[in-house]
């Protein structure tokens, strides 16, 4: 089977991972339940996963997906906490909007 | 083969698009499941095994189990979806398609890397890249997994109700 690098150059992952980071960015800025703004993370987060692989790949270095793991593995950890405290938000606000969330400016 | 690469590119920006945009968490959930399948096409495309099956375990099975979880737990639903006004959605939407801008404009006037002819293809095999991480990256390995303890008591620790 031929390899994809021979395929298609790097140009094009590059633009498909600004692009999926851009939709993650976008999320961010235009959703207030908090648990999509997580899920827009995890988007950047894999947009940026799937670069790192794109450029290990092109230049023949195992280093850039063993970094690759190391993030997922980070990743794994950030879910983990961040929707335990949504679980907490929501016990004692009711509701995971994050516009309420400004009780420390007072 | 180019035609399975824009078919998952496609597939992944169409369904990322949809993650951002439906009201419902829980059909947001499936679409990203769906974002995470064309990222593991991908990765299988690279011929990355190893991380094509990481991705498929941790994050669309782990990951997207707990999310999925979480929002069944708290009953969300689209009646009580917290939406922002139409402004701040259109200004968002802007502000997204002017950071895309920037970046393929920064693309577009930095070096390019030339491709180097004849790569080693053989590099996301678990074999190879079980040697650097357990040679190159033994303490980091290590500590990742200090970090996922320290995450998991956190966890525990924050969404236990009372201590007493």
């Amino acid at each position: 089977m031929e390899s994809i690098i021979n395929v298609i150059e790097l140009d094009k992952y590059i633009m498909l991972s600004a692009a999926l980071f851009c939709i993650g960015v976008t999320g961010v800025l235009i959703r207030r339940n908090a648990i999509i703004l997580f899920m827009s993370i995890e988007l950047m987060l894999n947009s940026v996963n799937l670069l790192l692989t794109a450029f290990s790949s092109y230049s023949g270095d195992p280093n850039g997906q063993v970094f690759v793991f190391f993030i997922m593995a980070v990743a794994a950890a950030e879910v983990a906490v961040g929707l335990a405290i949504i679980v907490v938000m929501y016990r004692n606000t009711s509701s995971i909007d994050i516009d309420l969330l400004d009780k420390l400016r007072n | 083969m180019d035609k399975i690469f824009y078919f998952l590119s496609f597939l992944a920006l169409l369904s990322a698009g949809m993650v951002v945009a439906t009201k419902n968490p829980i059909h947001s959930v499936l679409y990203l499941l769906v974002t995470f399948t064309a990222i593991t096409g991908h990765y299988i495309l690279f011929n990355a095994q190893f991380l094509a099956a990481v991705n498929f375990i941790v994050y669309m099975g782990a990951i997207m189990v707990l999310f999925l979880f979480v929002i069944m737990f708290l009953n969300l639903n689209e009646k009580i979806e917290p939406m922002k006004s139409n402004l701040m959605k259109f200004v968002g939407v802007i502000a997204g398609c002017v950071l895309l801008a920037l970046f393929v404009g920064t693309y577009k006037s930095a070096l390019v890397m030339p491709v180097q002819p004849g790569v080693d293809t053989q590099i996301g095999l678990l074999k190879s890249l079980g040697l650097v991480l357990f040679r190159d990256f033994m303490l980091p390995f290590e500590v990742a997994s200090v970090l996922l303890l320290a995450a998991m008591i956190g966890a525990v620790m924050l969404a236990k109700k009372d201590w007493n």
